[in-house]
């Protein structure tokens, strides 16, 4: 096979705000044959973005090509003028963003942000790219192919928008095609429609792609080759079959681990039925003006119940908007709830947070999702973990530093970290310290809100483990809010599946593999597997698709 | 990220400054030695008549010649150096307290507090501050405190909602909710958790805000409603000698010089703060 792409010794430079340059990609190699899709994948920070965008001789503020060749087809994209390389985007190589949303300008239509680079090139027509547009509107899947482009980027759904979005990448008819992360803002009923559709078009077309990813099992799915990075080098490059059944380098075999479902150890189900540590009764919540009959305008929580038992979890899962963290955030009292009752430990709970007592809010504590922004970028760690035990426990200097060294070992961090500040961690150890802020104040159950969405795979299952061991020994309970099936089958008890402010069916261990509700069985089976053949052989019932997926 | 850039000298706060900004810092010691040490420093008495001559030149007896009646204008330029920064920075001072306090409190506090006291900020700020000083002087007199107060009524509104706007960003993060939710009062959540989000930026706001007094009280002083003859500030000297403007006297001239090398150093040294300063910190 020819090849495309031809990246030899690349090197990318940053400057640093304090004005030191880092090397952040030390001499990658990448061949890329035509027709064929190659995904870059690793954690974040291993430079895979920043290889993706040097094949358009681009790279981000700050950075720059300091060495090596980039060729595309033969032109050198790190040595040509701006002007010659302006004139390539769009043409032969084009880009697929993350997030479609953002890349969207709200106040066209549609249509003639598509159709925009072709007049930009001015490679055809107005009238002919319109009719190409429709053409890839009608292979990318979309709703009414023939009147989608007169809407506004507001009014299609976001796996739309991201269809949407690679056609226009694709109008230019480019060699290649960079994808960089174009699902992981998805949902998984969505996020299907989205593959197979960049899929087939691919195919079709015999365009080269490049897929960026942290996730393996959907790169698993469109990737003829996968190249695994880590710190700006290649660790391991094969056929996606090799890799995934025989991974050599000790990175990709983690990454392949986080996908085994572990072995854990559930608490027998109690033999009497003692009263529940949480039980939450018929509540309703939401946003905007209350009506008459005092409930708000907009219902997120439609009238939930749950029940958690001591020393158990309940795992809630959703896809995004039904509600689950609205429903975190009420049983929590930050947004206080309209109707129902939340009997927390044998007492009713007041819906707003400032009225329930010191205890209450002591043994009830809730872990955000964005560890970035739960801690305070002004404080030391010592400080964040400090201030709970001061506020509920009383506790000064000595014996307080002394627990602060305690609260970090329990999450496995070291004691050295306590004079820093969060921005000098990693996303791991801010949501480590995140959850010993919420162990500080010896809480009975912790609402943890999607606290591995935002990590890394392998670093997120590091910190489930951590979640268990802290269990066994504290005696806790979680409630474990997420989008992800394998994340909440991994910890809990029960799971509870959520579709548009509604509790449509609750699981135990036993029967989690059995779904009966339409919903739950269309969310379970969304769910990619790292088998490549899994997305070419899954057959969804159309009827359930029709109902439940997309939106 | 502060500590990762040893390799320079680390200057002001462990910053370096750019020379342009090292340079306004050296202007605005300067004036600020001479508004302390200034009665040790000046030549002459300040109301003493020197000369025989009004609007004498500049000579080695007089670096700066002399005023309208004769007087040391060296002199009577190092002693104003108190009125203008004294005044200017009391007036900041308790501009920008009384602003970031309100401001916090509004964030934090929200609802109809927070409407009721923007909606206030507003009318005040849609005063125009001549006209107000006019009003207040012609009210009370022109005395030192209701100078100052007058000054800091006037900055206030845009001190507030620049401290608001800053402390709403700061108020949605995760980090006070769960603050919040810990059961922390509006003081603790405003001085402990948001204060040390914003007090790089509102530092320096603080600075700009102290030039915009500098030029509003020469302004007023100029014009007569400031500081009152016998006293004299910049401004005011600039009011008593502007009929040495048309003999090209330097008694004129120096007091401006004065003012402009204050207010631009003042300027410059903000603009040329490192970014982690200036900016909302991240």
């Amino acid at each position: 096979m020819t090849k495309l792409v031809d990246i030899r010794n690349l090197r990318v430079e940053a400057t640093t705000d304090a004005g030191r340059r880092i090397e952040i990609i030390k001499g990658v190699d990448l061949d890329i044959a035509k027709g064929e899709i190659v995904a870059l994948i690793g954690e974040s920070g291993s430079g895979k973005t920043t290889i993706a965008l040097t094949l358009m001789g681009h790279t981000r503020p700050g950075c720059r090509i300091s060495g090596g060749t980039v060729l595309v087809d033969g032109k050198d994209m790190a040595a040509l003028p701006e002007r010659e390389r302006a004139a390539l985007r769009g043409c032969e190589v084009a880009y697929v963003p993350q997030s479609a949303a953002a890349a969207f300008n709200p106040s066209q239509t549609i249509m003639d942000q598509v159709i925009e680079v072709t007049q930009i090139h001015g490679s055809m027509p107005r009238d002919k790219a319109r009719q190409r547009a429709i053409e890839l509107f009608k292979a990318l899947s979309l709703p009414s192919p023939d009147t989608i482009g007169g809407r506004y980027p507001h009014q299609v759904s976001g796996g739309q928008l991201q269809r949407l979005a690679a056609a226009m990448a694709l109008i230019g008819d480019p060699k290649l095609v960079i994808f960089d992360e174009p699902t992981t803002a998805l949902d998984v009923t969505t996020q299907i429609d989205v593959l197979k559709a960049f899929k087939s078009v691919m195919k079709s077309g015999g365009i080269a792609g490049v897929y960026v990813s942290h996730d393996l099992a959907v790169v698993a799915q469109i990737a003829d080759r996968i190249v695994v990075l880590k710190g700006g080098e290649v660790q391991e490059e094969g056929r996606t079959q090799a890799i995934l059944a025989t991974p050599a380098h000790p990175y990709t075999q983690e990454l392949l681990a986080a996908f085994e479902p572990k072995e854990t150890q559930f608490a027998a189900a109690p033999a009497e039925k003692a009263r529940p540590l949480l039980e939450v009764e018929n509540v309703i919540s939401g946003y905007g003006v209350v009506q008459s009959d005092g409930l708000p305008l907009v219902k997120a929580v439609r009238s939930v119940n749950l029940s958690v038992e001591k020393g158990r979890n309940l795992g809630i899962i959703g896809e995004s908007g039904c509600g689950k963290s609205t429903l975190a955030r009420s049983i929590a009292g930050i947004l206080p709830a309209s109707a129902g009752n939340i009997i927390f430990n044998g007492h009713e709970l007041d819906y707003a947070a400032r009225r329930r007592t010191h205890d209450q809010l002591r043994e009830m504590q809730i872990v955000f999702q964005y560890a970035d922004t739960a801690l305070n970028p002004a404080k030391p760690i010592e400080e964040i973990l400090g201030r709970p035990l001061t506020f509920y426990h009383g506790l000064k200097g000595q014996a307080r530093s002394a627990r602060v060294d305690a609260l970090l070992d329990m999450v496995r961090l070291p004691k050295s970290l306590r004079h820093r500040h969060p921005s000098e961690l990693s996303g791991g150890q801010k949501q480590r310290v995140n959850f010993a802020r919420a162990l500080a104040a010896d809480p009975r159950l912790i609402i943890c809100d999607e606290i591995t969405s935002a990590l890394d795979t392998v670093v997120a299952g590091a910190v489930i483990e951590l979640l268990k061991e802290l269990q066994r020994e504290l005696d806790l309970s979680y409630i474990f809010i997420s989008h992800d099936l394998s994340v909440v089958e991994a910890i809990c008890d029960e799971v509870m599946v959520m579709y548009r402010g509604e509790k449509v069916e609750h699981l135990t261990r036993e029967d989690i593999a059995s779904p009966r509700h339409p919903y739950s069985k269309l969310l379970f089976a969304s769910v990619p597997k790292l088998d490549p053949t899994w997305l070419d052989n899954l057959v969804l019932e159309p009827e359930l698709v029709r109902q439940y997926g997309g939106a | 990220m502060t500590q990762s850039a040893p390799t320079k000298s680390a200057g002001l706060f462990g910053y370096r400054l750019s020379p342009v900004g090292s340079i306004a810092f050296l202007v605005i010691l300067f004036w600020a030695v001479i508004a302390i040490f200034g009665p040790q420093i000046a030549p002459y008495p300040v109301g003493k008549i020197v000369d025989m001559d009004y609007f004498g030149p500049m000579s080695a007896k007089f670096w700066l010649g002399s005023d309208y009646l004769g007087r040391d204008m060296l002199s009577r330029i190092i002693l104003g150096a108190r009125y203008t920064l004294g005044i200017a920075l009391a007036g900041v001072l308790i501009a920008s307290t009384t602003g970031v306090v309100l401001g916090m409190a509004a964030a934090v506090v929200g609802g109809w507090f927070d409407t009721l006291l923007s909606r206030l900020m507003d009318a005040l700020i849609s005063i125009p501050s001549k006209l107000f000083g006019l009003v207040v002087v012609a009210a009370v007199g022109s005395s030192l405190p209701a100078l100052i107060l007058t000054l800091a009524v006037i900055y206030v509104p845009g001190a507030y909602r620049f401290a608001r706007a800053l402390a709403v960003n700061v108020n949605t993060m995760d980090f006070i909710t769960v603050a919040r939710i810990r059961g922390e009062n509006t003081l603790y959540l405003a001085i402990s958790e948001i204060l040390p989000n914003i007090i790089r930026p509102v530092l320096a706001d603080f600075g700009l805000r102290f030039v915009f007094i500098v030029l509003l009280l020469s302004g007023l002083s100029f014009l007569g409603l400031g500081v009152q003859p016998p006293l004299a500030d910049w401004g005011a000297l600039v009011h008593e000698n502007i009929q040495g403007l048309s003999l090209g006297a330097a008694a004129v001239i120096a007091p401006s010089l004065a003012i402009a090398s204050l207010t631009i150093s003042v300027n410059l040294l903000i603009d040329d703060l490192p970014r982690k300063i200036r900016d909302r910190s991240a």
